[in-house]
């Protein structure tokens, strides 16, 4: 089984941690194969960023592909320039704090996630990845959201050990609202 | 008998230097050496061998080489002299190599203080081309890439080395000097002394400019150089210690 | 077993090359390979080893030449325009028979193209990075694995012929992260034992007869240039039997036979893959070595029951994809799929290309 996933905002809204975040659990706590891929703007502050993973029992073919099983989307342009990237099937994550055009499509599924509110009344504005992380997690399965978690203590936990609380929180708001939008 | 005088071991025995008559290279190579000697140095020294007539060395140096593309000479020996430190290391370049196609090179190795010492050769000309205008070609001089005479309103001025240099805060020891007569080849052999010996002590980039001649290209003979050099070139490329940290 | 790390492709060869033994790096800052000097700078400190940043791609260049002649395992990498600047000491490394490893993050071209990866420099690495005629091992990995293991290995073959080592990678294998298992770190007594073996490092004659010379032909008064080309002619001619490493997957019974290399190669793997689970024969012929070609992989095959070959690469016009000409020597129909301007080739443009090839099933 290869799942590919597209993750899409601006600079600084955390798009890489959240491609990394699953990259990491995926190498360090599985035994699947996995890519990640960053592609950013020319900007050094405020561009566009969005980065690829495929996740995978076997190696990994093609890093970077046309079209992909999830895609995550934190800003209105992303939405713009990926909406048609989403596999029939697939899923499509939305900050829809901020992100107002939804495509009309019925042969996804689409996830609206209230991210940027969840991660505001949570007491930290930055937390907002991690909420759409934890939706991911919750409507795909596609990694166990306990390892998932537990990267992110790892991982972001490093530096900021203060900041494990309000991550967790922020991950299991996301992932409450991904299984719920499950698809039976 | 008393043994008052050889070759310095540094020199091929036998050799016939390819420098023209006359030319002031055989006399620096012969200083370079000598000094080399005196420290004890020569089974120890790289040295690093620029494009021009600088390469003609080749053949009359008896020393572990490494001949440089033309202008790379001060890469070159940074990286050897990080490497092997122990190695005493000097490159041997002359103004088209150091000052033109090289000028980068030189002076960000100069700027980074790297502990090795630059023996730059000034004869105003690229001699091994045949005599085209250099970068420290004299104003009005004509070369054959300046038929007319150097005119500063085209070419610009004749640039100083030991100048520009002074105006970086890293290099440990720069001086011109020349070997027109006597008593400054005795002082340009000081000065190359003192460049090892600040290698040596590891106090960083040292640099030793020699104002000097060239009878072919400058269509004098070997005596009328030297008095060229003294009277002419000497007042635009003034002789001295810049730095001696 | 060693533990799997997730890196960036620019740190992992990095790391791979500390480990074989690179103590000395220049680079100079051009995108997107700027994590390799970076991490070499950050690194060099801990292995006592020495990081400079050039003051161009032409010194950088110009230092590992020192740095190797001093007897070091020593690298430089760049991108492209800046390869073509380090062409030069290139050159003179390989006309003084010099080993170091060289690494390529291709972008695009000509010029200055773009910072997106390409395929653009095969021709120039394989053919002439530089003026005079050399020849130099090419290797050209497709996942990070693959890139951690040619640098390792890549410092033993350059040691192994005293010769320049390439390796051809993209703006996308350095910037990906992957999983990888690195290599043992060579101990400090070995890499004395590799040093001492440098009889002409040119440190000092330290007591022996002769000076040692480093130069090009044509310098070195003992020997003529002559002598020197065919010397070197005969070292590349070994290549040949010697040093050529492919990649088969599936060629068997395949009636269809798609050839890629580096990033390109692992995309047509899986092509290979999806196409087979449609019922298409296919198969993959992907060179590792990219200098010398792998013409015996394409002489091995069978053309009596061959439709065709797909050539893919990320250069337009083709490059990789003329050498595949060049070998099926007209045996069989070479078409190509061909990207650039940054475009990874798409998978399923491969597979389309290659249906359209392989015609009915």
């Amino acid at each position: 089984m290869e799942k590919s996933i597209i993750v899409a905002g601006f600079g600084g809204q955390g798009v890489m941690v959240i491609g990394q975040l699953f990259s990491y659990t995926a190498c360090e706590t599985t035994d699947k194969y996995v890519t990640f891929f960053p592609s950013y703007g020319a900007e050094q502050r405020g561009g566009t960023a969005n980065c690829y993973v495929v996740i995978s029992d076997e190696p990994v073919g093609a890093p970077k592909v046309e079209k992909v099983d999830y895609l995550v989307v934190l800003n209105e342009p992303s939405m713009q320039r990926f909406k048609d990237a989403v596999l029939p099937g697939g899923t499509l994550f939305i900050n829809s704090t901020i992100v107002k055009n939804v495509p009309d499509r019925d042969d996804i599924n689409i996830v609206h996630v209230d991210a940027g509110n969840i991660a505001q009344e949570l007491g930290n504005p930055k937390c907002m990845n991690l909420v759409m992380a934890g939706a991911v997690i919750g409507e795909s399965e596609i990694l166990p959201a306990d390892n998932v978690l537990q990267t992110a203590f790892k991982k972001l936990g490093a530096k900021r050990p203060e900041m494990n609380p309000i991550n967790e929180k922020a991950f299991n708001r996301g992932l409450a609202i991904g299984k719920a939008a499950k698809k039976q | 008998m008393e043994k008052i005088y050889s070759r310095a071991s540094g020199i091929f025995e036998g050799a016939v230097s390819g420098f023209c008559p006359g030319c002031m290279h055989s006399t620096i190579c012969k200083i370079v050496t000598q000094v080399i000697d005196e420290l004890n140095m020569t089974d120890h020294t790289c040295f690093i061998q620029g494009v021009g007539c600088c390469g003609l060395s080749i053949t009359y140096l008896d020393m572990d080489t490494i001949s440089a593309p033309h202008g790379r000479a001060c890469a070159i020996a940074s990286a050897f002299k990080r490497c092997a430190p122990e190695t005493l290391v000097f490159t041997y370049q002359g103004d088209g190599d150091l000052a033109s196609i090289g000028l980068a090179e030189t002076i960000s190795a100069a700027n980074r203080g790297e502990n090795f010492t630059v023996i730059f050769v000034n004869n105003g000309t690229y001699g091994m081309t045949g005599g085209q205008m250099a970068p420290t070609t004299l104003v009005g001089t004509k070369t054959t890439t300046s038929p007319y005479g150097r005119d500063p309103g085209e070419h610009g001025y004749p640039i100083h080395m030991c100048e520009l240099l002074s105006q970086l805060s890293a290099p440990a020891y720069i001086a011109r000097v020349t070997c027109a007569d006597v008593p400054n080849v005795r002082k340009a052999k000081a000065a190359v002394k003192k460049a090892f010996e600040y290698q040596l002590a590891g106090k960083g980039f040292s640099f030793v400019e020699f104002v000097t001649n060239c009878p072919t290209n400058w269509g004098m003979s070997p005596l009328e150089t030297l008095d060229y050099v003294r009277d002419t070139v000497l007042n635009e490329f003034p002789l001295g210690e810049f730095r001696a940290k | 077993m060693a533990e799997k790390i997730f890196m960036k492709g620019c740190e992992a060869v990095s790391e791979s090359a500390i480990r074989a033994g690179c103590r000395f790096f220049a680079g100079y800052p051009i995108t997107p390979q700027n994590e390799v000097p970076e991490y070499f700078a950050r690194r060099m400190p801990s292995v006592k080893g020495v990081f400079i940043q050039g003051e161009s791609e032409v010194a950088s260049a110009n230092m590992v030449y020192g740095a190797a002649a001093s007897g070091v395992r020593c690298m430089t990498s760049s991108s492209s325009c800046g390869i073509s600047l380090k062409s030069e000491a290139i050159s003179f490394m390989a006309g003084a028979r010099l080993p170091v490893v060289l690494a390529n993050f291709q972008r695009g071209g000509p010029g200055i193209g773009t910072i997106q990866p390409a395929q653009q420099d095969y021709n120039q690495a394989t053919k002439a990075s530089g003026n005079g005629g050399f020849r130099m091992l090419v290797l050209s990995p497709s996942d990070l694995q693959e890139a951690v293991d040619m640098t390792y290995r890549a410092f033993d073959l350059a040691d192994k012929y005293q010769n320049p080592v390439m390796l051809l990678l993209d703006g996308f294998t350095g910037a990906m992260m992957e999983p990888v298992i690195l290599p043992e770190a060579k101990t400090d007594e070995e890499l004395d034992a590799i040093r001492a073996t440098k009889t002409y490092a040119t440190t000092g004659k330290k007591g022996g007869k002769q000076h040692k010379v480093i130069c090009g032909p044509g310098l070195d008064t003992r020997v003529s240039q002559e002598e020197m080309n065919r010397r070197d002619a005969k070292m590349y001619e070994g290549w040949e039997t010697d040093e050529i490493d492919y990649e088969e997957f599936l060629i068997d019974d395949a009636e269809l036979i798609l050839t890629a290399y580096g990033i390109t190669g692992r995309i047509a793997k899986s092509a290979v893959k999806l196409l087979r689970a449609e019922g298409y024969k296919v198969g993959l012929i992907r060179p590792r070595t990219i200098y010398p070609f792998s013409k015996v992989a394409f002489d091995n095959l069978d053309y009596g029951k061959i439709r065709g070959i797909l050539s893919a690469e990320m250069a337009i016009p083709e490059q990789f994809s003329t050498d595949v000409k060049t070998a099926v020597c007209g045996r069989t129909k070479v078409e190509t799929a061909l990207s650039s301007g940054g475009n990874i080739l798409d998978r399923g443009y491969i597979i389309e290309q290659a249906k359209k090839l392989y015609g009915d099933k």
